[in-house]
């Protein structure tokens, strides 16, 4: 497909297989600045395993990814400056306490925050108050939510999300649409997996695992 | 780079200190198995001088051992592993970072009570530093070699067996080294080359161990 913007992110001719099944191959997309693309498929598709593929945690069995037109195995350090993954785990330490996870996983990034600026992320996400809160007190739902921060902090142009609206309530939903709604307004490109019915009022591209 | 290296440092050092049981486990674990010993045999000075060198070894190498599953075991389980690995900073750094924070927290604990056992199991003065040498150049070993094995099957589900089968033909050059400088001081024999391997071992492990477990790591991230 013709791309007027370049692309940031080129999935070219994936191919994965776990246990000997066959999951998607010959998968292919482009992603620009200010692009959106959601993965589809049902359980055991494969959208994990192509979101791993895709931030360099798994190696496909076939084909590449590239970071602006290089491999991504090749310019690790610059792909991972520019992209935040989020899985399906937390990532929070019990033991710690909020502000202090939240520049855990900065840290790890080589990104220094101000605890003012993590205050301002943690509010919002609606968690202005639970800055001293340990990991272990907090909900599945606010835990997704110190994420929804850590992502909002991390400054990056690209998000590769996995089920973000896992254990999110009503609202949670809607901040993750705005988030997705203004990352994109800033140039910057978002790749998500859910099940969760998730209206954008923007243009998406869609990838169907189903079809590969 | 260096500072990625000092705040993960920090990160596993304030964790333990908040689960405070966890990090003093293979410290009692150490100084149990030691002074049970002398109860167990007819305690007379000679024999258990005999067999100190032995069982401070094996009972240091063997805490050691239990406490390596705490090395990855977390990260991995609440993802961040992952995180970890999509850092900008290269992972043998922050491997390292672990590693030493590790060893800070297992290792140098050892090294400090040693002398104390020592005393237990009626050391001479001389033997009980190079005791403390002994342990201070070969624990930092184990605890490297260790996060290869770790990090190998970390994704495997009870894999203690697989670890200890893994690490242990490892940790037996170590153990007959250390345990041997001892031997040969308390003899007042000099303990240079045992001292020296042991270095050298500390070394190969110190410069090669890191990247190996780093290349483990995307190996069972991979998965």
């Amino acid at each position: 497909m013709p791309d007027t913007k370049p692309s940031l992110l080129a999935a070219d001719k994936l191919e994965c297989t776990r246990d000997d099944r066959m999951l998607f191959s010959g998968l292919s997309f482009q992603l620009g600045a200010g692009e959106v693309v959601q993965i589809e498929g049902p359980n055991g598709s494969g959208k994990t395993s192509l979101l791993r593929i895709l931030s360099g945690l798994r190696r496909a069995d076939a084909g590449r990814v590239q970071w602006q037109g290089v491999d991504i195995q090749h310019t690790r350090d610059d792909y991972y400056a520019n992209m935040v993954y989020i899985g399906h785990l937390p990532c929070i330490k019990a033991d710690l306490t909020t502000m202090e996870n939240i520049r855990v996983l900065l840290d790890t990034r080589s990104q220094s925050v101000s605890g003012g600026q993590i205050e301002l992320g943690l509010e919002q996400v609606g968690l202005a108050g639970f800055e001293d809160v340990a990991g272990k007190a907090l909900s599945s739902g606010q835990r997704r939510r110190v994420l929804l921060a850590f992502l909002l902090l991390a400054d990056a142009r690209l998000w590769i999300l996995d089920e973000p609206l896992t254990a999110l309530d009503v609202r949670g939903v809607d901040l993750v649409e705005s988030m997705i709604l203004e990352h994109r307004d800033n140039a910057g490109s978002v790749v998500f997996t859910t099940h969760h019915g998730m209206r954008l009022p923007c243009e998406m591209k869609s990838v169907d695992l189903t079809q590969c | 780079m260096l500072k990625a290296f000092y705040y993960l440092l920090l990160r596993d050092m304030r964790l333990a200190l908040r689960s405070r049981h966890e990090l003093a486990n293979p410290l009692i674990f150490f100084v149990l198995v030691v002074s049970l010993f002398p109860l167990a045999v007819m305690p007379t000075p000679e024999r258990l001088q005999e067999m100190a060198p032995g069982v401070i070894w094996v009972a240091a190498l063997l805490s050691v051992l239990l406490s390596l599953d705490r090395l990855f075991k977390q990260d991995y389980e609440d993802g961040s592993l992952d995180q970890l690995m999509l850092s900008p900073n290269p992972l043998v750094v922050l491997v390292l970072a672990k590693v030493s924070a590790h060893w800070l927290l297992t290792g140098l604990p050892l090294v400090i009570i040693a002398p104390l056992l020592g005393v237990l199991m009626a050391l001479e003065t001389a033997s009980l530093s190079v005791l403390v040498w002994s342990l201070l150049l070969g624990t930092p070993v184990l605890s490297l070699v260790g996060a290869i094995g770790v990090s190998l099957t970390v994704a495997v589900n009870r894999g203690g067996v697989l670890l200890s089968l893994i690490v242990l033909p490892l940790y037996i050059p170590v153990l007959i080294f250390g345990a041997n400088a001892i031997d040969v001081a308390s003899d007042g024999m000099s303990v240079r080359g045992q001292l020296y391997f042991l270095g050298a071992m500390l070394a190969l492990a110190l410069s090669l161990a890191p990247l190996a477990t780093a290349v483990a790591l995307r190996i069972t991230a991979s998965r």
